[in-house]
C-alpha cells in the first residue's frame, strides 16, 4: 500500500468515527457553515464537537504547518481529504475570511510572533475575520482610501470608514488598510493592519441590499487605537500585501461560482416548460440552445482552471490566470442566474409569502445578490485594466 | 488527463513555431495566392514536414509514421495557424488518412500511407454534397449495385485538396435513408478512375477545395473501408478528430492576428496618442485574450482526451463541440475586432489582417459553426 492510500484509508476512519452522523449529508461550503467566532450560536452540540476535534486534528486548515495549529498536509493529501470529504457527505467544519484570506496572508508576510498569536485562533473557529478594503471615497480606486492611522510611537490613532465589509456585525478583528503616511504616491503611504473590533471607537452598520439581505457592513472608527505590533509587513507597504491577499480573494470568489454539481439546468427547465417531455428536446428551442451556450463555456473555464492547476503542479510560475478567473468566474455566475430566471419565468418574480416555492424565492434573491459578483473583489472593469496593463502592456 | 505539454510535445511546438517563423510566413500564402498556383500549396515545404516528421505523427510505424496522438499533431497544426499554412494537413493527415489508419484496413493502409508519411502522396475526403450541411450522413453521391461491384453517381463539394489529390476516399449511401449513420459507405477512388471529374474551386480563404463530380465510377465491395454499409460512425469518428486538429489551426490563427492588433495599438497614433491607450480599446482586447485563454484549454483538453485508449465517444463528442463552438466565435469575433482596430487600412489587401478575418469565416463554417454545436451538446445531453 503507498504513503497515500494508507493516508486515505486512515483518513476515511478517522471522519466516520469522528463526524457526528447527524451532520453527514449537511452540505456546506462556499458561503454556508460554520463560520466560528466570539459571537457564534452553534445550531446544535454536534456543530461544536465536528469543529473541535476537526481542530485538534488540523484539518480545518489542512495544508497549514502544523506549529499553529493546521494539518500539516501535502497538497495531494489535502485533495484525498477533501475527496473522502465529499464522498462521505462529512462537511466543513469552519468556514470563513480567516481561513482563505487572512490566514493565506499571514502565512506569506506575518512575522513569527503574529502567527502565532493568530493562526491557532483561526484553526480553532475562536476568532471570526472580516476585510476592511473599501471606503465611500475608495471602490474601484482602492489605492486612494484616506482611513488615517496618526503615528503616536507604539501605537497609531485611527479615524475613518470602511464600507463593503462582509459579515462585519459578527466578526472578531478586522484586517485593514489604512493610509500611514498622507504625503507619499498614494499606493505608498498604506499599511496593513489587524485591528481587535473589540476596541473603543469602532462600530458597525449593516447595509440592506437589493436582494434583501444585509451581508455588508459600514464599519466606522472613531479615535480607535492600534498597536503597531499588529502591522503586517512593513509600515507604508500594506500595498504589497493588499495585492496579495487580493489574488486569494479572486481565486476564492471564481472557485465559489465556477461550476459545482447542481441539478442539471435542463431538468428545472423541464418542470417548467409547458409540453416538455421526460427526455425529449426541450420544447423552447432558445432556451435550449442559451442553457448549451452556458454549460459550454462553463466547461472552458473549467477545464481553464484545470490547466492553470496543472502547470502550478509541474512547478510553472502563474500567469495572470487569477484576474481572468475572477472575469469569466463571475459572469458565468451571472449568466447561470440569468438562465434561472428565464427557466422558473414568472415563478421567478416571488418576494416571500404564499405561491411560491422555497427554491423560486431563492432564485429570485440569488440573481439579484449575483449581479455584486461583477463589483466586489475588483470590479471587472479593473480586472480588465489590469490584464490590459500587465499582460497585453498596452500603456496608460 | 494533465493540460499541459510534456518536454517532448514542447519541443515539437517550438521546432514549429521556428519553422513557420522562417520558412512559412504569411507573405508565402499570399504569394500563392497572388501567382494563382497551379497546386496552391508547396510541394517542397509539404515534403519537408514529412522529413520532419510531422505528416507521419498519427500513423503507425509500420507505414513510416510516429505512432503518436492528436496531443503532437495539435500544436504543429496550431503553429502552422500562425501563417496560415495552404499544407494539406487537414485533407491528408487529419481526414483522409486517419480515416484509412482508423478502419484497420490493413490492405488499404499499406497502399496509401507509407506515401503519405513520406510526403509524396495527398488524399482528400469526399463527404459532402450541396444539401448536406454538417450532416456527414447526407451525402450527395449515391452507390447503385452492379455485379459485384457498386456503381457510384453524384457529386462532392469542397473537396478539400481534391484538385491534386492522388486518391479520394468517397462517402455514399449503398442503403438507407439519408441522414442515418447506417447504409453509408467510404470508397476509396484512385485519381485517374474512369467518370471521375474534379475541378478545383475557388474559396474565399484562397483555402484548396474541389468540385468532383462522378459519373458511374465503378467501385469494388473490397474497396469499401469499414465494410459496405459501415462506413458512417467511422465518418464520424473522424470528422471529430480532425474537428479537433482545425480547432487547433483556428487557434494558432487568432493568437497570430491578436498579437498582430496589439502590435497595431502600440504604434497607431490618433490624437497625439497611440490608439491602445483608449481603455474603450483595452477593454475589448482583454476580452479577446480571455477568450484566447479558453480556446487553449478546450483545444488542449480535445486532443487528450481523443489520445486516451477507449474513451467515452460521447464524452469526446462533447469536448469536440465544445471547442468548435468556443473558437469558431473567438476566431471570428477577434478578427472582426482586429479589422475594426486596424481602421481603414484593415480593409486593405495590402494589410495581412483580412487573410486571417477570412479564414476564420471559412473555418468557422467548416465542420459546423457554433449553433450547431450547441444542438449536438444538448442532444448528447438528453435535451
Amino acid at each position: 500500500m503507498s504513503d497515500l492510500q494508507a493516508f486515505q484509508a486512515e483518513t476515511r476512519a478517522w471522519l466516520k468515527e469522528n463526524c457526528p452522523a447527524s451532520l453527514l449529508g449537511a452540505g456546506g461550503g462556499g458561503l454556508v457553515g460554520t463560520w466560528g467566532g466570539r459571537k457564534w450560536q452553534p445550531e446544535n452540540e454536534d456543530q461544536r464537537v465536528w469543529l473541535e476535534r476537526a481542530a485538534e486534528k488540523g484539518f480545518t486548515a489542512p495544508t497549514w504547518p502544523t506549529d499553529v495549529g493546521g494539518g500539516g498536509l501535502s497538497k495531494a493529501e489535502a485533495k484525498i481529504l477533501a475527496q473522502e470529504m465529499r464522498a462521505l457527505g462529512v462537511p466543513p467544519p469552519l468556514i470563513g475570511f480567516g481561513l482563505t484570506m487572512i490566514g493565506p496572508t499571514l502565512l506569506q508576510y506575518g512575522s513569527e510572533e503574529q502567527k502565532q498569536e493568530h493562526l491557532p485562533k483561526i484553526v480553532r473557529g475562536e476568532i471570526r475575520w472580516c476585510q476592511g478594503y473599501s471606503e465611500p471615497g475608495a471602490g474601484s480606486d482602492l489605492a486612494g482610501l484616506q482611513m488615517r492611522a496618526e503615528d503616536k510611537g507604539d501605537h497609531y490613532i485611527v479615524n475613518g470608514t470602511k464600507v463593503w465589509t462582509s459579515y462585519a456585525d459578527e466578526a472578531d478583528w478586522i484586517f485593514a488598510l489604512v493610509r500611514t503616511d498622507p504625503k507619499a504616491k498614494k499606493q505608498e503611504g498604506i499599511t496593513f493592519l489587524l485591528i481587535d473590533m473589540e476596541t473603543p471607537g469602532v462600530s458597525v452598520s449593516p447595509i440592506l441590499l437589493i436582494s434583501g439581505s444585509s451581508p455588508f457592513c459600514e464599519t466606522h472608527f472613531q479615535d480607535v487605537k492600534a498597536l503597531k505590533s499588529n502591522v503586517i509587513f512593513k509600515e507604508h507597504a500594506g500595498w504589497t500585501v493588499a495585492k496579495a491577499l487580493l489574488g486569494h480573494e479572486r481565486s476564492m470568489v471564481a472557485e465559489a461560482f465556477g461550476g459545482g454539481s447542481r441539478r442539471s439546468l435542463a431538468d428545472r427547465a423541464r418542470a417548467y416548460l409547458p409540453g416538455a417531455t421526460a427526455d425529449g428536446p426541450l420544447p423552447d428551442g432558445g432556451l435550449r440552445r442559451d442553457i448549451a451556450s452556458f454549460e459550454m463555456e462553463a466547461r472552458a473555464f473549467g477545464l481553464t482552471m484545470q490547466r492553470s492547476r496543472d502547470a502550478a503542479k509541474a512547478g510553472q510560475q502563474p500567469g495572470a490566470e487569477s484576474s481572468i478567473f475572477k472575469i469569466v468566474g463571475t459572469e458565468l455566475n451571472q449568466r447561470r442566474q440569468e438562465l434561472l430566471l428565464h427557466i422558473a419565468g414568472p415563478q421567478a418574480l416571488g418576494w416571500e409569502g404564499e405561491g411560491f416555492a422555497d427554491g423560486e424565492l431563492a432564485t429570485t434573491r440569488d440573481w439579484l445578490r449575483s449581479r455584486g459578483n461583477t463589483i466586489e473583489g475588483g470590479t471587472s472593469e479593473v480586472q480588465r485594466n489590469i490584464i490590459a496593463k500587465r499582460v497585453l502592456g498596452l500603456p496608460d | 488527463m494533465e493540460l499541459i505539454l510534456t518536454e517532448d510535445q514542447e519541443l515539437i511546438a517550438k521546432t514549429a513555431v521556428d519553422f513557420v517563423g522562417e520558412r512559412s510566413p504569411i507573405a508565402r500564402m499570399r504569394a500563392l495566392r497572388d501567382d494563382g498556383d497551379p497546386a496552391g500549396f508547396s510541394r517542397e515545404l509539404w515534403k519537408e514536414m514529412a522529413d520532419l516528421g510531422w505528416v507521419g505523427i498519427p500513423f503507425a510505424e509500420v507505414h513510416g509514421g510516429a505512432d503518436l496522438g492528436l496531443a503532437e499533431l495539435t500544436v504543429v497544426i496550431e503553429a502552422l495557424g500562425r501563417g496560415l499554412a495552404p499544407e494539406p494537413f487537414l485533407s491528408t493527415v487529419l481526414l483522409a488518412g486517419q480515416l484509412l489508419q482508423r478502419s484497420g484496413d490493413d490492405a488499404a493502409c499499406a497502399r496509401w500511407l507509407p506515401g503519405v508519411c513520406a510526403g509524396d502522396t495527398i488524399l482528400a475526403l469526399a463527404y459532402q454534397g450541396v444539401t448536406s450541411r454538417y450532416d456527414a450522413f447526407s451525402p450527395s453521391v449515391v452507390a447503385t449495385a452492379s455485379g459485384d461491384g457498386f456503381r457510384l453517381a453524384g457529386q462532392a463539394i469542397q473537396v478539400l485538396d481534391g484538385h491534386v489529390a492522388d486518391a479520394l476516399i468517397v462517402s455514399a449511401r449503398t442503403s438507407g435513408e439519408q441522414g442515418e449513420a447506417s447504409g453509408l459507405s467510404l470508397f476509396v477512388v484512385p485519381k485517374d478512375a474512369s467518370g471521375l471529374e474534379i475541378v478545383r474551386q475557388s474559396r474565399v480563404d484562397g483555402r484548396n477545395a474541389a468540385l468532383v463530380q462522378l459519373d458511374d465510377v465503378a467501385v469494388s465491395a473490397a474497396d469499401a473501408l469499414a465494410g459496405v454499409d459501415g462506413g458512417g460512425p467511422l465518418l464520424q469518428q473522424t470528422i471529430d478528430r480532425a474537428t479537433i486538429g482545425l480547432c487547433a489551426e483556428m487557434l494558432g490563427g487568432m493568437q497570430q492576428a491578436f498579437e498582430l492588433t496589439l502590435e497595431h495599438m502600440k504604434t497607431r497614433e490618433q490624437f497625439d496618442t497611440v490608439i491602445g491607450t483608449f481603455q474603450a480599446l483595452k477593454h475589448r482586447a482583454a476580452d479577446l485574450f480571455i477568450e484566447i485563454e479558453l480556446a487553449k484549454s478546450v483545444v488542449m483538453a480535445a486532443a487528450r482526451a481523443a489520445d486516451e485508449a477507449g474513451a467515452d465517444p460521447g464524452e469526446l463528442a462533447r469536448h469536440v463541440s465544445v471547442a468548435k463552438a468556443h473558437c469558431s466565435e473567438a476566431y471570428v469575433h477577434i478578427t472582426n475586432e482586429a479589422v475594426q482596430m486596424f481602421g481603414g487600412v484593415g480593409m486593405t489587401d495590402e494589410y495581412d489582417i483580412g487573410f486571417y478575418m477570412k479564414r476564420a469565416r471559412a473555418a468557422e463554417l467548416t465542420f459546423g459553426d457554433a449553433a450547431f454545436h450547441r444542438d449536438r451538446w444538448a442532444a448528447l445531453g438528453g435535451y
